[in-house]
């Protein structure tokens, strides 16, 4: 058997950490930047020789490095697995987690804790590669709860703003809920296999074919908990616009492109339990459609730049999980991938951006940026398109499958289908709303002054990048290269990423589900001549809706900008719902923190520890003044007298054993 | 030849030293030197233990066993088996961490405090290794001694008063233990556990006759470790103790206790009482960790962080579940490795900055990274993130006793959320934020290099622990794999059993 040395896929990142985690304050910048980015380069390169010995491997591929956590019969051990999903996340993962370290050498390059990012970055591919490498629950755990720690340390990587550290916190907090779910789920697998191991688990399963519901889905359902918390769905999707805080590469990497899916890629991972839980699986497609179009509503009228496509992640997410719902997994994967190209390129553009504009984030100080940054432009465009689902763009295949697969799915498919299709119009709306705001109409920047008299713009590498920080005036200007390369790289997947997946039903093969097919299943809904027709429709049905939701922006953000202003005065209070994001925090602050504070600061600690467990022990305590006094008298004196006590003590000791020993005599 | 002395020799050379230290000069840090070597001498030579342990053989090792007093029956009985092995080497391991957290810290009185620390080593391992009942009771005497002189002449508030309580708390219930103990040698002519565990265990005595003493027993040690709601001492001890004796003050010993005795004596008893000692874990595993959550002084944060962190050991203990046990072990000496560790840096915060109180603190990470960093590892070391010793220990704890109680473990689990929630949010007062203005008038000074060898070997085990789990399981199992088997050999008897008056036959 071909040993791959699959942990040192994850173990690279590892030790890029832990050279700049413990040295990287003493080092010099290019040595840091050096050491990261070999350390992300190295997995990629070991994903690119794997591709090329794929064909040959007999799968899933399993490399068993020993015993973990090994009590009684119970062990999990290090032990990686290898299949078409995995091959699919590490790709992805390693991939976009490269391209996204290059460009932070620019975005990051004049941060004083430019050694702290760079070996948190590496920290947090290690426990991602952890993650989809893993071939048991509990390492796999590892991943899950690595990368939320990598997330806290990023998300709050400027801590001396309390904003970033409570975000950190926040995210930190709540992913434990969903954490919460995580562990039951695997208490119950040990309950019920005696083991945490994939192959064991679904073997188990696959030999039982009379096991329907029942503690498969209370499993499956504590699956989705955890996922919810992961991938930021309701009802704990709260985490994540919050996690905005964060530098914005992070944003783009953790918070877009990997970590956010892996609450997506445990379910198309476990799907062999969802398979036999409909009720699980219409939770997880019900999840999904709810937060798909709850987060885009809220997305309509955020001005924050990436206050936008943070919701948006978690619209998109949402519809990942409808995909994973219908048990379409290969299709909620495929929208992972192409995902992940069009959202970090999405987050890594909306950088540039707020790099040209100095640390501005208000898309209501942007505008007319479309010629000063022609390349961030172009990209961004890309993107936008690719997003709101244009054809042949990578997000109209992905998001089409799903919608499809939705579509023909029984019990309620159709009502599905129509809200993740209005959705999509959404989607297309608040996109090509940011897309005006940001790139056309006057500048509204505070820079415009500035620049009339400024030196022509130019890409300067050597700019103070005190962004999102300290927000400092220049001229606006196009990034470096180091930063635009990543760009114009995730532009081309995002046009042409979707290639991979194209439907029959549009004259392709689909390559991307049949390649997935021994992982995570065949789709429910296979292609066939009679449906190409069908697919065909719905295909130009979203497009139209697409084009629809373009045209609705161009005319409220281009061809009549006063329109919005108008709109709100006339819907103030529904206005008022989405901009305050439904109170859903303040909501949350009500009905869970504050009773959780009170009952902890007021019931507990101060009636029942100090009124009833610390006063009742005061009151003995006083009673037996007599014996304080003697304790009080050991205080004093030397040594000597010390060992008088101690001698005193033993003897007390000795009388009292036989004064005991003789009363239970006369007690006899 | 060494294997027949050796835990005479670990035991013992603390006293030695202390008997040394009690005629050294009080200059300069000749005592704290010399009190540092004999910890290291004494951690040295702990480790001859696991590295000739045998791992196949489940019974006491390294055994002494010699008559000491023949009437009444006193045997001078030393042993270890996979649940001591860990402990005693806790015990020397946190040792050399002591004296180095002293160091600055006791300036005065440093003879008497050096003399105590080292009698207080000889006791805790002493109970460790003590395998005759006498013997064993003479060491846990001992153990709370030192420890209640300590506390009153070093607790910078109320002293006084904690170590009062502290003495009610404790030395009351051990006069219990003492009649239980003294009564099974009526019965039975012997102090020496292993024949008691023969004699208890072939069915000499109905298991009601035995309700009285297990409980005795229980209570003892359950106010030791301590056990929701026996806990009223730990939150003023470990606030007025000096940091190396809060460091050890609770955990170890009672858990320990609770395992060889109650379990080990009398496992009909502790099973019919696990309803209730289950209930006790799984609220005091919550009450603790939200009490946490309402402290401002990072020292009663602390202790009842402690507090919730021991009863994950409760609740694995009376699961009877063998990973859950073995996760209570495992948990227990996490508890004295983790909660020592934070103790020791919020002792070095309070070295430079006067307060334990954290609402005065505030953006310390920039000026004192590598203290900031040593404190968010031991609190994700506490929080349980996987890859720590917490976590094995927890999730050992958890999914074990998951198999027996469902609904009480799905509660305890909630503890996880909680923990993550005090934990971090002590370290963001502490750390992030603008700088206060205790912090930002006081120069900064990171840690010194003694620091650093208090601190980095801690966060090294912590770290071990969670990785390479099977090295320290792996003699843990063996222990406890019986106590799992023999608990569940035994029938129960009725709970109404509990209601039995003392002694009735």
């Amino acid at each position: 058997m071909t040993d791959l040395h699959l942990w040192l896929i994850p173990l690279v990142p590892l030790a890029g950490f832990l050279v700049n985690g413990l040295l990287g304050r003493k080092f010099q910048k290019r040595v840091v930047t050096t050491v990261a980015l070999v350390a992300s380069l190295i997995p990629l390169l070991q994903v690119a020789v794997i591709v090329t010995k794929f064909g040959s491997l007999a799968l899933p591929h399993i490399e068993n490095l020993g015993p973990w956590i090994q009590a009684g019969s119970f062990h999990a051990d290090f032990s990686f697995q290898l299949d078409q999903l995995t091959l699919v996340m590490l790709s992805v993962v390693t991939g976009v987690g490269f391209l996204i370290h290059i460009y932070s050498v620019g975005y990051m390059g004049e941060e004083d804790g430019y050694w702290r990012f760079f070996a948190y970055m590496n920290l947090f591919l290690f426990f991602m590669l952890t993650l989809v490498l893993a071939e048991n629950f509990l390492l796999m755990f590892v991943g899950w709860e690595g990368v939320g720690l990598a997330s806290y340390l990023l998300i709050g990587f400027w801590y001396t703003r309390d904003a970033a550290a409570n975000a950190g916190k926040k995210a930190f907090i709540v992913n434990r809920i969903g954490d919460f779910g995580v562990l039951l789920a695997m208490f119950l697998l040990i309950e019920h296999f005696g083991s945490v191991s994939f192959t064991e688990v679904f073997s188990a399963i696959a030999a039982h074919p009379a096991w329907q519901g029942g503690f498969l889905t209370a499993i499956a359902l504590f699956i989705v908990l955890g996922a919810t918390g992961k991938s930021a769905q309701i009802p704990l999707y709260v985490w994540l616009p919050d996690a905005m805080e964060g530098p914005t590469p992070v944003s783009a990497l953790i918070h877009a492109a990997t970590m956010v899916t892996a609450g997506v890629y445990i379910v198309a991972r476990t799907h062999v339990i969802f398979d036999r839980s409909p009720y699980a699986l219409a939770i997880v497609a019900i999840i999904g459609v709810a937060t798909a179009f709850f987060a885009a509503t809220i997305g309509l009228v955020q001005t924050d730049i990436k206050r936008v496509l943070a919701y948006s992640t978690i619209s998109q997410l949402g519809y990942m999980f409808l995909g994973c719902g219908v048990a379409a997994y290969s299709a909620g994967i495929f929208h992972l991938v192409t995902h992940a190209f069009f959202k970090a390129l999405l987050f890594l553009a909306a950088g540039s951006v707020i790099h040209a504009l100095s640390g501005e984030q208000d898309m209501r100080a942007m505008g007319g940026l479309r010629q000063k940054i022609p390349i961030t432009f172009w990209t961004m465009t890309a993107a936008v398109l690719a997003i709101s689902g244009f054809p042949p763009l990578a997000g109209f295949v992905s998001k089409d499958e799903i919608l499809y697969q939705t579509f023909i799915a029984p019990n309620g498919g159709k009502l599905l289908w129509a809200i993740g299709l209005l959705t999509a119009g959404l989607t297309s709306f608040y996109m090509f709303r940011l897309w005006y705001l940001t790139f056309f109409g006057e500048s509204r920047t505070q820079t415009a002054a500035i620049e009339e008299e400024a030196a022509p713009v130019h890409a300067r590498s050597d700019t103070k990048l005190v962004l999102e920080a300290e927000p400092q005036a220049h001229p606006v200007h196009e990034s470096p290269w180091i930063m635009l390369g990543p760009l114009v790289i995730l532009a081309i997947l995002s046009v042409i990423g979707g290639w991979m997946g194209w439907p029959e039903g549009l004259g392709g093969s689909n390559w991307f589900s049949r390649f997935l097919e021994p992982a995570v299943g065949v789709l429910p809904a296979p292609s066939s001549p009679e449906s190409h027709l069908t697919e065909l429709i719905l295909a130009l049905v979203s497009t139209f809706v697409a084009a629809s939701g373009w045209l609705a922006a161009h005319i409220m953000y281009y061809a009549r900008p006063e329109l919005p202003a108008r709109l709100t005065a006339q819907f103030p209070a529904r206005y008022a719902l989405l901009k305050n994001k439904y109170w859903v925090d303040e909501i949350y602050a009500a009905i869970v923190v504050a009773p959780v504070l009170f009952i902890a600061r007021w019931v507990l600690a101060v009636l029942i520890d100090r009124g009833l467990i610390d006063g009742g022990s005061l009151t003995a305590g006083y009673s037996a003044q007599g014996l304080g006094a003697l304790v009080a008298r050991i205080q004093s004196g030397n040594i000597r007298s010390y060992a008088g006590w101690l001698a005193f003590f033993a003897a007390a000791l000795l009388a009292a054993s036989y004064f005991g020993w003789t009363t239970h005599f006369f007690l006899q | 030849m060494l294997n027949d002395h050796i835990l005479t020799a670990i035991t013992f050379v603390p006293t030695a030293g202390a008997l040394v230290v009690a005629f050294l000069p009080r200059k300069g840090r000749v005592i704290p030197a010399f009190t540092l070597l004999v910890t290291l001498v004494t951690f040295v030579l702990s480790l001859h233990l696991p590295a000739h342990f045998d791992y196949a053989h489940h019974g006491f090792q390294f055994e002494e066993n010699r008559p000491w007093i023949s009437s009444p029956a006193i045997r001078y009985h030393l042993g270890v088996d996979g649940l001591s092995l860990w402990l005693v080497l806790l015990t020397t391991f946190l040792g050399p961490i002591g004296v180095l957290i002293s160091w600055r810290a006791i300036e005065t009185r440093t003879r008497e405090f050096y003399f105590l620390f080292l009698l207080q080593q000889t006791a805790m391992v002493g109970v460790f290794v003590a395998l005759d009942l006498f013997l064993y009771y003479g060491f846990w005497e001992l153990s709370l001694v030192p420890m209640a002189i300590l506390i009153a002449m070093f607790g910078p508030n109320r002293g006084r008063a904690a170590a009062l309580k502290f003495f009610l708390y404790t030395f009351l219930p051990s006069g219990l233990l003492l009649v239980a103990i003294l009564w099974l040698y009526a019965k039975t002519n012997t102090f020496d556990f292993v024949q008691l565990q023969a004699l208890l265990g072939n069915g000499t005595f109905a298991p009601q006759a035995l309700w009285w003493v297990s409980l005795a027993f229980l209570v003892a040690f359950a106010v030791k470790v301590p056990v929701f709601p026996l806990h009223g001492w730990l939150a003023d001890v470990i606030q007025e103790a000096p940091t190396a004796m809060a460091m050890v003050v609770a955990g170890k010993l009672g858990l320990y206790s609770i395992f060889r005795f109650n379990l080990g004596l009398f496992p009909a008893q502790s099973r019919a009482i696990a309803p209730l000692m289950i209930v006790l874990a799984v609220v005091g595993l919550l009450y603790g960790a939200l009490v946490a959550l309402a402290q401002t002084d990072m020292k009663r944060l602390i202790a009842f962080s402690i507090l919730g962190n021991l009863s994950f050991c409760t609740l694995g203990i009376f699961c009877f579940a063998v990973a859950g046990l073995n996760g209570a072990v495992f948990q227990t000496i996490n508890e004295g490795v983790t909660g020592g560790a934070l103790l020791v840096l919020v002792a070095l915060l309070y070295e430079r900055y006067g307060t334990y109180d954290m609402t005065l603190y505030g953006g310390l990470a920039a000026k004192l990274p590598m203290l900031a960093t040593l404190f968010v590892i031991t609190s994700l070391a506490l929080i349980g993130l996987p890859l720590f010793n917490g976590f094995i220990g927890e999730f050992l704890v958890l999914s074990g006793s998951f198999q027996v109680h469902p609904q009480w473990v799905a509660a305890a689990t909630v503890g996880v959320i909680l923990s993550a929630t005090y934990m971090l949010w002590m370290v963001q007062r502490i750390f992030y934020g603008k700088e206060s203005s205790l912090v930002v008038n006081r120069p900064a000074f990171d840690l010194n290099v003694r620091e650093q060898l208090t601190l980095w070997p801690m966060a090294i085990l912590m770290l071990a622990m969670g990785v390479a789990s099977p090295y320290w399981i792996k003699a843990i199992d063996g222990a406890m794999s019986p106590l799992a088997g023999n608990a569940t050999s035994v029938p129960a008897s009725p709970p109404a059993a509990i209601q039995l008056s003392g002694g009735a036959q």
